[in-house]
């Protein structure tokens, strides 16, 4: 079909796109120019926000904080689904049971969650060191010791692993067979077949999970807000630890109410997301294989 | 041999990936000091937390207007995202690949970067504490359900539509009374996937809602953390039923619409 009908049936995007994506963009880009307390009218200032953003002990705290946790949560995200996909995989007629059992915690509000580990995580009584105690291990106080927090919320994280894994294992069973008979007759080892065909096979897939996941993790927000902050965390010291970009932001923005300067931070951030995609995206140009792009 | 291995891994996962469940739902029917112990069955057996925590808290009413909240939002992005991705799919005109591009685009966009300007907009209309903006802006549709409903609309013979627009049907009649029964199963999966994410999502009901009586369920699972949880009133018990009340919907949905999230989750894969 062709023709003008098809505009209107664009139109709705091109009015939301306009309302709540570009327009928001070039407001707020406005705004990190401004001091704006919502009480009074915003006051131009100019770079300050920026520069007070570069100084500021506790954004370097809160983006230390992300960048580290992301670093830990991603490889531990892609390493831990590729293994239960392939898990999956093997489980036969029992796969659509077994993949119920790990996507169910997916489907757990972030709050119930953080709700949840901060009891399983309790330092003295949770059942985590419990069962570290069992192969005499003592646990670490997961929820207190500022060292032990940010691996602590990755522990919970690796929880909802399942929706990647999903991806994973859908991702697996378009890899053909005779690849991997093709290797068992020259003798390959069960960690070359891995290595050479399972996950060159997958690697696009691996790629978009990495990347999507990276973008996600550096905006971590509920369940360390949901342990460590709102009511409490104003005197909890732990709470530095915790303190990840979106928690400073989110509490510059909305319990401070400093606008423009959040709006500085949110432009930080959008800085420091591009940049991380952009080495991800050249990386892959290196790693990635896609399904009928080389013979 | 092999298949031991296999076996006791899946054992390992079943008991890793339920255990949580179990210690929740269990220790939310435990009374205070037995909610540690890690036994796996409550005893002495304490269903009364609930009703403490219904009479300490407005449970229902946060849970009704999660599933309103829900709904609506569910609703709108499912209309809202169907209409743009029919647009997409089934029309050819200049430029349109170009926006395409840019739907795309929008995926990558960090949510962060508009939380404060899109919240002086609805303050600036008025709505700012109000439910409105946990739903409104789903209307205009979001781009990953766009995407994944133009694969839908995709996938409709073409011919049956060029016959009947021939025959004189108009788009939007092609639209409502063709494209969309034809497309259910891909219009059932944005709609369990976003009443998923309303359900669950703390961000929106922590920037936009005041009032107590407008809570969601996790915003006010928020507030029975805050004030039974560490550093208030320590009555675990109490937090642990309503989590549980908070979980349970959402995974009896999963178990009746499984297959929906599966393949909204596979679609996520940008092929």
């Amino acid at each position: 079909m062709k023709g003008r009908a098809g505009w209107l049936f664009l139109l709705p995007w091109i009015v939301g796109f306009l309302a709540f994506t570009a327009g928001p963009m070039v407001f707020s880009l406005w705004l990190s120019l401004h001091h704006y307390d919502m009480l009074k009218p915003p006051q131009y200032i100019g770079l300050d926000n920026y520069r007070e953003a570069l100084t500021d002990e506790r954004v370097g705290t809160a983006l230390g904080n992300t960048l580290f946790f992301t670093a830990l949560h991603v490889p531990a995200q892609v390493v831990l689904a590729l293994a239960l996909a392939g898990l999956l995989r093997r489980a036969g007629r029992a796969a659509g049971f077994f993949r119920t059992v790990v996507y169910l915690p997916v489907m757990t509000p972030p709050v119930a969650l953080a709700a949840l580990f901060l009891l399983l995580l309790n330092g003295q009584h949770g059942a985590i060191n419990a069962f570290l105690g069992w192969f005499g291990f003592t646990g670490p106080n997961w929820t207190t010791d500022p060292v032990w927090i940010k691996p602590g919320l990755v522990v919970m994280s690796l929880w909802t692993v399942g929706s990647t894994a999903v991806l994973y294992l859908a991702a697996l069973t378009r890899v053909p067979l005779e690849r991997y008979e093709a290797a068992r007759l020259d003798g390959a080892s069960a960690w070359r077949q891995f290595w050479h065909i399972t996950l060159p096979g997958i690697s696009g897939t691996v790629y978009f999970t990495v990347v999507v996941n990276t973008i996600a993790s550096l905006q971590v927000f509920t369940e360390a807000y949901t342990m460590f902050f709102g009511a409490r965390g104003q005197q909890s010291g732990e709470g530095d630890a915790a303190l990840f970009y979106v928690i400073h932001l989110f509490r510059e923005a909305f319990e401070s109410l400093r606008m423009g300067y959040a709006s500085a931070l949110a432009w930080g951030l959008f800085v420091v997301i591009a940049l991380v995609t952009a080495v991800q995206v050249r990386l892959s140009r290196r790693y990635v294989h896609y399904e009928g792009e080389q013979g | 041999m092999k298949r031991v291995a296999v076996w006791s891994g899946l054992l390992v996962v079943a008991v890793a990936f339920g255990y949580p469940f179990w210690w929740l739902v269990s220790a939310s029917l435990k009374d205070r000091p037995h909610v540690f112990d890690n036994a796996l069955l409550p005893s002495p057996f304490t269903p009364g937390n609930y009703v403490e925590v219904w009479r300490a808290v407005p449970l229902l009413t946060w849970t009704f207007n999660s599933v309103a909240v829900g709904v609506a939002a569910a609703l709108a992005a499912t209309a809202g995202s169907a209409v743009v991705a029919f647009g997409f799919a089934m029309f050819r005109f200049r430029g349109r690949d170009l926006l395409f591009g840019v739907v795309l685009a929008t995926m990558m966009l960090p949510g962060a970067v508009t939380m404060v300007p899109v919240y002086l907009e609805w303050h600036a209309l008025g709505l700012a504490t109000t439910q409105v903006p946990l739903w409104a802006q789903n209307l205009f549709g979001s781009a990953f359900y766009i995407f994944l409903l133009r694969q839908f609309f995709l996938a409709l013979p073409r011919e049956v539509f060029d016959a009947a627009r021939v025959d004189g049907a108009s788009a939007w009649r092609l639209f409502t009374s063709m494209a969309v029964p034809l497309a259910r199963p891909g219009l059932i999966v944005v709609f369990v996937f976003e009443l998923k994410a309303a359900w669950t999502d703390l961000v929106k009901p922590l920037i936009y809602l005041r009032d107590p009586a407008l809570y969601t369920l996790p915003r006010g699972l928020k507030t029975v953390l805050d004030r039974f949880g560490e550093g208030g009133e320590a009555q675990w018990e109490l937090v642990l039923a309503a989590s549980t009340v908070a979980t349970v919907p959402m995974v009896a949905l999963f178990l009746v619409a499984q297959r929906y999230f599966v393949r909204g989750t596979v679609t996520q894969h940008v092929e």
